[in-house]
């Protein structure tokens, strides 16, 4: 048992889950994941490199991916936003990877050091065109260990980029963790029956070799990475099949915690170090008499949708906090329409929810949400 | 200096071609130029991989019988520092143009020369945007016309080989697809090079850049490059007056200096990591 720091635990669940390359850019709130990859990496025969910036850092990830490396890099919003274009790379080509984003205020350069949620829709539509997103999030340190170690292990089946999303808070505070230590470092075996005529599909990935002749591009392009013909048929096929992939393990790839809600008439739905607060909250309210329970949503994309209606089906009211100003609680009331109402509480100054302000917002919006029901009887 | 390929069709991946070059696009010959180099290096494709941009030159990766990528537009260098770190036993050669190399990946340039990383990165210089129909790149000279310049270019030129000696690339050459021997030659010098390696070649686009500006056909193109380059490198004595309104080729530096992935090599095992180079 010792004190772990968030970003630490990161670069320990990354290790755990095999990473030996990382490339970054410097940047608050992330930056010691950056610092201790530097001092750990070289010890194991791993590769540690500084890009000039967050493009170029995920480009290199991506490049290292194809040269058969465990590869992540890691940031925050402002470097979140430059990796776009490489996030859509990554998704067109297939190519397993992680990227931590330690989640500022923004927009823009916004509070460098003060924790938000406010990335959590541009990591699932930040990157233009159509793409399957495994997106996660972490409320304590141990998740945070958790849920990288897990990461490099689903982009690896999944042959796409996982997103773990932290914060500001979860990034710097401790917390007393028992950890296994780091497991010999991670060399990749090619199975000698794979199909190197067929790179990209329905196909486990194959990164470079002797005995390859693949072609990786972001241009539209079929199994075999041709990009000539009717390859727009394909290409779509191929998109949809990895959508298609995640919905199959749905249940495997979904994860979330429920906290004192066997009984309860009203829920709060929340993710990351806001759910901490909710945490609390709830064991205020049930002081108060209130049958109130918690949903912790971990794994945020794929959007957990029948966990979600089957709640709702249960309460009759849901609270969503988060630090953003009304994020993911558009998929949430998509989800639960007409089964249960759904209130938001946002904030976006910097500062984190108290369970006090969660509490009373679930006073309120049952409150509100009862006299509806009655006025409508 | 290397003789011409007798087949250098192994090189290639056929079932690419045609390639997407118009006719008279000097690419074609730097693709020749870029087989008769691996012809004479000698090494085994599967230990070879070529990576572009986006743009005409970034298509070069598909037509090679080799590991590929066709990565983002100027970005190629950021995906090549990463393959060649993940296998530095890879010979990583990069196309890229001169939009992709000295505008949006202008940065990874001239870091990836600073850092001094076992790559080879092709310049082709057409000095204008081929791909999305003829724009003002970079390297469009002053007065020529472009789509976007249609009265004339009013910016100075990037001058791909001094930014390359000022980055620190140990290997800078210049060339043209006029000089047919030259091509291969300054390739395969920059692949054999353990450094990070520049060679631009002044390519003709007679679709756009030719016809924007009234440079007649490919031949008289490729005579143009003739008549407005010079030998001027580190051997050569040349005056003020001979240079005026030409632009220099040759070698401008071929030197050794530590090599980004043998120092990385030294700090891994100075900390007992088994990273080898």
């Amino acid at each position: 048992m010792r004190l772990v720091q968030g970003n630490e635990a990161v670069v320990l669940g990354a290790l755990a889950g095999g990473c030996n390359f990382y490339a970054g850019y410097p940047i608050t709130p992330a930056t010691e994941i950056m610092e201790q990859m530097a001092r750990v990496l070289p010890a194991r025969g791993g590769v540690f490199i500084q890009m000039e910036d967050e493009l170029a850092a995920l480009g290199a990830v991506i490049g290292a991916a194809w040269g058969g490396m465990r590869a992540m890099t890691a940031t925050s919003g402002p470097g979140f936003s430059l990796m776009q274009e490489h996030i859509g790379y990554a998704a067109m080509t297939q190519t397993p990877c992680v990227i931590v984003d330690s989640q500022r205020v923004g927009p823009s350069t916004g509070q460098p050091t003060m924790p938000a949620q406010g990335d959590v829709m541009q990591a699932r539509w930040g990157s233009h065109g159509d793409r399957p997103a495994i997106v996660v999030t972490a409320s304590s340190v141990k998740d945070a260990y958790q849920m990288t170690q897990l990461s490099f292990e689903w982009a690896d089946t999944y042959r796409l980029p996982v997103i773990v999303l932290l914060d500001a808070v979860l990034s710097h505070m401790r917390e007393n963790v028992e950890l296994p230590p780091a497991p010999p470092p991670f060399s990749r075996t090619l199975s000698p029956d794979v199909d190197v005529e067929k790179p990209f599909g329905n196909h486990p990935f194959v990164p470079f070799a002797e005995t390859t002749r693949t072609i990786v591009t972001g241009l539209a392009h079929d199994e075999t990475g041709a990009t000539r013909g009717t390859v727009g048929h394909a290409s779509e096929k191929i998109i949809r099949d990895a959508f298609n992939r995640l919905n199959h393990d749905y249940a495997a790839i979904t994860q979330y915690r429920e906290y004192r809600l066997e009984d309860a008439a009203w829920a709060v739905v929340s993710y990351g170090i806001t759910a901490r607060a909710a945490r609390a909250a709830v064991d205020i309210l049930r002081g108060e008499g209130m049958r109130v329970g918690l949903l912790e949503l971990i794994s945020l994309w794929p959007f957990p949708e029948p966990t979600v209606q089957s709640l709702a089906r249960q309460v009759q009211g849901i609270l969503m906090p988060e630090l953003n100003l009304g994020q993911l609680i558009l998929p949430l009331r998509a989800a639960v329409e007409g089964i249960c109402p759904v209130a938001g509480l946002g904030r976006a100054d910097g500062e984190l929810f108290t369970p006090e302000e969660i509490a009373n917002a679930m006073t309120s919006h049952s409150t509100h949400a009862e006299r509806r029901v009655s006025h409508h009887a | 200096m290397p003789k011409m390929g007798e087949d250098l069709h192994q090189y290639l991946r056929q079932q690419m071609m045609p390639t997407v070059w118009c006719p008279g696009c000097g690419h074609g010959n730097i693709a020749r130029a870029i087989a008769t180099a691996l012809e004479h290096l000698g090494t085994d494709l599967g230990q070879v991989a070529i990576l572009g941009g986006i743009g005409c030159s970034g298509r070069t990766p598909f037509y090679f019988n080799t590991n590929a990528m066709h990565t983002t537009h100027g970005r190629v260098l950021a995906f090549a520092t990463g393959l060649k770190l993940a296998n530095p036993r890879l010979t990583v050669i990069t196309a890229m143009g001169d939009g992709d190399a000295l505008a949006i990946g202008a940065g990874h340039f001239i870091h990836a020369a600073r850092r001094n990383i076992d790559l080879t990165v092709i310049l082709y210089n057409n000095s204008i945007y081929g791909m999305t129909g003829g724009q003002q790149a970079p390297t469009t000279p002053f007065n020529f016309r472009s789509t976007t310049s249609p009265f004339g270019n009013i910016e100075p030129t990037f001058d791909t080989v001094d930014l390359a000696l000022a980055a620190g690339a140990t290997y800078v050459a210049r060339t043209t697809t006029f000089d047919f021997a030259e091509m291969p030659e300054y390739i395969l010098g920059a692949i054999r090079h353990p450094g990070f390696a520049v060679v631009e070649i002044l390519s003709q686009c007679p679709t756009y850049f030719g016809r924007l500006n009234k440079l007649g056909d490919p031949p008289d193109m490729l005579e143009y490059e003739r008549n407005h380059t010079i030998v001027a490198d580190e051997e050569s004595v040349i005056s003020r007056d001979e240079l005026l309104g030409n632009l220099p080729v040759g070698v401008f530096r071929q030197e050794i200096r530590p090599e980004y992935t043998h120092q990385y090599a030294d700090l891994c095992q100075a900390r007992g990591g088994a990273y080898r180079a």
